[in-house]
């Protein structure tokens, strides 16, 4: 099933013309990861799918993008994001406990009640692999958990507003690689019941947990196909030079 | 040669630091050596809780309660005034408007910092007076009400400003971390931007209420200058800074009106002293 369709898709910063004629899809329950080296419009690509982008005063755009049939520019931006969550490259918790961490977006968007304010917090952090390390401290600072920690507290409060789809900005560029693997356990186990798409650097990181792969060079979306394809027998060149180390 | 230059660098450096230092200690020194001398008539009790101040009467009665009282009145009045519209005017720049509008606004803002007190007095005097005494049936619109508007005023460059500066400096990250997980502008202004800045923005309140507690001409020309207990803020009230400026030129020098006068400044000082080292705590938890 085809979760975002995204068509002749061309993005411009003033003047910069950041994703040039991008056709692609986001399948459901897949992970997708979204390879490339800096400037090569995978972040802008990412930000276009939770509306991040429109942000910038200088944002243009043209062409599609639709998610479940729908164009996302017709949808709500809050209620985009509330469906289309979004994990950040440094791990970002508010100046909270863990608990409220967590229940922060849930108490945004107006539950109240204790209860249930619990079983979502207890819920997704068990889901994001961090339940057992916390659930004796929930009311201390956040910022005493380690940056592993935090980060998978991050994805802990993005779960906890029950999104469709979850996108990773590079999620793991500031951690060490026991908490990396942590963090791609979490995702690994996530996609049972989220779309994920994932931008990284590391592309033994796309190797191991991308079910897709995508390659962006220069704003152009140069080649997508299943993972083991992708890093065994890439269909251009540039990849196999980028995968390979070659650039970037 | 070369390190004999930056030796003689070094010190000059060092001396303009030590020169800063040492005249604030020799200003309070001098304060202190003049105003102290003033409990020895008076109780220091007596000065700071007596009602009433009739500084040339025989003999002298010299409670500033009266003029702690309209400072604090026409402080407070100013505070209530120009926090909630310099924090909205803040907001506003900093998160909301588009950026000519933003340019436009800012430019104003400098130029509200740039009108000279006595100039802010002036008009104070030809418009707000008159209009406080009609809207509220007085006999005079000389009040402490007049003194907090025209206050306010000059508070509000100070506090839109570091105010504004608080909230830009606010990670771009909490900004996006706040929308990606649903919340509308509002709530991430609300919910992220405010409590993340709020070191900084308390900060500006109290440099702005430590503008206002030092002002002078504004509140000499329209507070109406009655030295007696304030009961409310529709009525004429002194500060202790108009007393100092009003009375210092027809004070003896050396009498007991005098000392009284730079007692008035000591507190004056303590008050200031106070807020700015508030302020400075607040800005410094930012940090």
């Amino acid at each position: 099933m085809v979760k975002f369709d995204i068509k002749d898709l061309n993005i411009w910063f003033g003047a910069v013309h950041a994703l040039k004629r991008v056709s692609m899809d986001v399948r459901a329950n897949e992970i997708l990861s979204v390879i490339g080296p800096s400037n090569s419009g995978k972040t802008t690509f990412l930000r276009m799918l939770n509306r991040l982008n429109d942000l910038n005063q200088n944002f243009k755009m043209s062409g599609s993008v639709k998610l479940d049939q729908n164009e996302i520019k017709t949808i709500d931006p809050e209620l985009l994001r509330k469906r289309v969550g979004m994990v950040f490259a440094l791990p970002l918790p508010l100046p909270l406990s863990i608990f409220d961490n967590v229940a922060y977006g849930v108490r945004m968007h107006g539950t109240k009640n204790k209860k249930t304010l619990e079983e979502i917090v207890e819920k997704s952090l068990k889901e994001a692999y961090l339940w057992e390390e916390v659930k004796d401290r929930m009311d201390t600072s956040a910022f005493k958990l380690s940056g592993g920690q935090q980060q998978r507290l991050c994805i802990a409060r993005t779960l906890a507003v029950e999104p469709e789809v979850i996108l990773f900005d590079e999620p793991c560029s500031g951690l060490d690689p026991i908490s990396t693997a942590k963090v791609e356990d979490a995702m690994v186990n996530l996609k049972q019941k989220y779309t994920i798409v994932l931008v990284t650097n590391n592309v033994k990181q796309a190797a191991r947990v991308g079910n897709r792969t995508a390659f962006f060079l220069g704003g152009e979306l140069i080649e997508l196909s299943a993972t083991e394809r992708i890093f065994t027998a890439p269909a251009d060149q540039r990849t196999d030079g980028y995968i390979r180390g070659k650039f970037g | 040669m070369r390190k004999f230059k930056e030796f003689i660098i070094e010190k000059l450096i060092l001396l303009c630091g030590l020169a800063a230092i040492f005249f604030v200690v020799l200003i309070f020194l001098f304060l202190l050596k003049e105003g102290l001398a003033v409990f020895k008539t008076v109780s220091p009790f007596k000065f700071l809780f007596g009602e009433s101040w009739y500084p040339i009467s025989e003999p002298a009665q010299l409670g500033i309660l009266p003029l702690i009282l309209g400072s604090l009145l026409v402080t407070v009045g100013a505070a209530i005034i120009s926090v909630p519209i310099g924090v909205g005017c803040a907001v506003y720049i900093a998160e909301i408007a588009p950026l000519k509008i933003k340019e436009v606004l800012k430019a104003g803002i400098e130029l509200l910092a740039a009108i000279p007190s006595v100039v802010l007095g002036f008009i104070g005097m030809v418009t707000l007076v008159p209009l406080v005494k009609n809207v509220f049936h007085l006999p005079t619109g000389l009040t402490a009400l007049s003194g907090s508007i025209m206050l306010a005023f000059m508070a509000m460059p100070t506090i839109v400003s570091i105010a504004e500066d608080a909230l830009y400096s606010v990670p771009k990250t909490y900004k996006e971390g706040a929308l990606a997980l649903g919340a509308t502008h509002w709530q991430t202004i609300w919910r992220v931007m405010l409590p993340a800045a709020s070191s900084g923005i308390l900060a500006a309140v109290m440099l702005g209420i430590g503008r206002v507690i030092g002002e002078t001409m504004a509140v000499m020309m329209i507070t109406g200058n009655a030295a007696v207990l304030p009961k409310s803020l529709l009525v004429p009230v002194r500060t202790l800074t108009a007393t100092i400026a009003a009375e210092m030129g027809e004070a003896v020098v050396g009498s007991e009106h005098f000392f009284a006068l730079f007692a008035i400044g000591i507190v004056l000082f303590v008050i200031s002293f106070a807020i700015n080292v508030t302020a400075d705590l607040f800005l410094h938890k930012r940090q």
